[in-house]
């Protein structure tokens, strides 16, 4: 029988590889968003999850705003990424320090 | 019986994607990678009964983020291998990490299971035995939620016009068609009669 508690181990599995992912690839922006969408994802299990086990609609539409943040993120933080790359050449997060002050 | 065969792959198969988004040396399998993951979390939630979500996941994220950040990648002209020079050093914090939030969320998980905290016990948006996943979320997304949806749209507008301004930029030294200028244009301005000395030549 399939209970609210696989979709919350699985949900937290995601979430913590989206951390891990995080950490280990550092350097990579790309990677980073990635792993943040991976994260962003964990989380859209979690809510549906919740939503059928309480028989709450709610969830789902929560889950639907989670996805449209994802979006505009993953478009902002892609554009920031091109832009950065035309000025400088790389992409490499250990370089992103011009306004360090 | 087929429903927990169906749960089990589907739930593999997002874990092991996952690990291979972030474990992958070359990020457009990273990027692959993650549509698996995509697809394999909307079976699960189409396991759960939440169809509506489980397509927008499909159409949205790998319809279009998805292939935004394969455009992204493959526009980039990046020495990948150099961004992975820390991987050996991070792995050990990382995992450290990493456990340590897996632990937490177990532990949450086995307090929610042994009956949690009994804040509320009541749905208050329980859907509807006859309607459809669709028509259910369709009747809280536009009457309950309305202003939440419309600023969801305004969300995702504000997000199209800051990446069109990040991205556009003024390029000198190009020759952009002009047409209000090509239909301005007329042919006393364009051409001349000249009647040249014989073995003089046209002055051009």
């Amino acid at each position: 029988m399939i209970g609210i508690e696989h979709y919350l181990v699985i949900s937290s599995i995601l979430f913590v590889m989206g951390v891990l992912g995080i950490f280990l690839n550092r350097k990579n922006v790309i990677i980073i968003l990635m792993a943040i969408e991976l994260i962003l994802l964990a989380v859209n299990i979690n809510l549906v999850a919740f939503s059928a086990f309480l028989g709450d609609m709610v969830g789902q539409v929560f889950a639907m705003f989670v996805l449209t943040v994802a979006a505009g993120e993953a478009a902002i933080g892609l554009a920031i990424l091109v832009i950065y790359f035309r000025g400088r050449g790389t992409i490499a997060v250990d370089d992103i320090n011009r306004m360090k002050g | 019986m087929i429903q927990i065969f169906t749960f089990y792959l589907f739930a593999v198969l997002v874990i092991a994607s996952g690990a291979f988004t972030i474990l992958a040396r070359n990020p457009v399998h990273s990027v692959l990678w993650l549509i698996l993951a995509f697809f394999n979390a909307a079976g699960l939630m189409v396991l759960a009964g939440a169809e509506f979500i489980a397509m927008l996941l499909v159409i949205v994220y790998v319809g279009a983020v998805a292939v935004l950040f394969l455009f992204v990648v493959m526009m980039l002209d990046i020495d990948f291998a150099e961004l992975r020079a820390g991987f050996a050093k991070n792995l050990p914090l990382g995992v450290l990490l990493a456990l340590v939030f897996l632990a937490e969320l177990v532990f949450g998980i086995g307090a929610y299971k042994a009956g949690g905290l009994a804040l509320s016990d009541t749905a208050i948006n329980a859907p509807r035995q006859d309607a459809s996943n669709i028509q259910a979320v369709g009747e809280l997304l536009y009457t309950k939620y309305i202003f939440l949806f419309e600023s969801a749209g305004i969300i995702l507008l504000v997000a199209m016009v800051g990446a069109i301004v990040l991205t556009n930029r003024k390029r000198s030294g190009v020759r952009p068609q002009i047409v209000s200028r090509q239909v301005a244009r007329r042919p006393e301005d364009a051409t001349y009669n000249t009647q040249p000395a014989i073995g003089q030549g046209v002055e051009l």
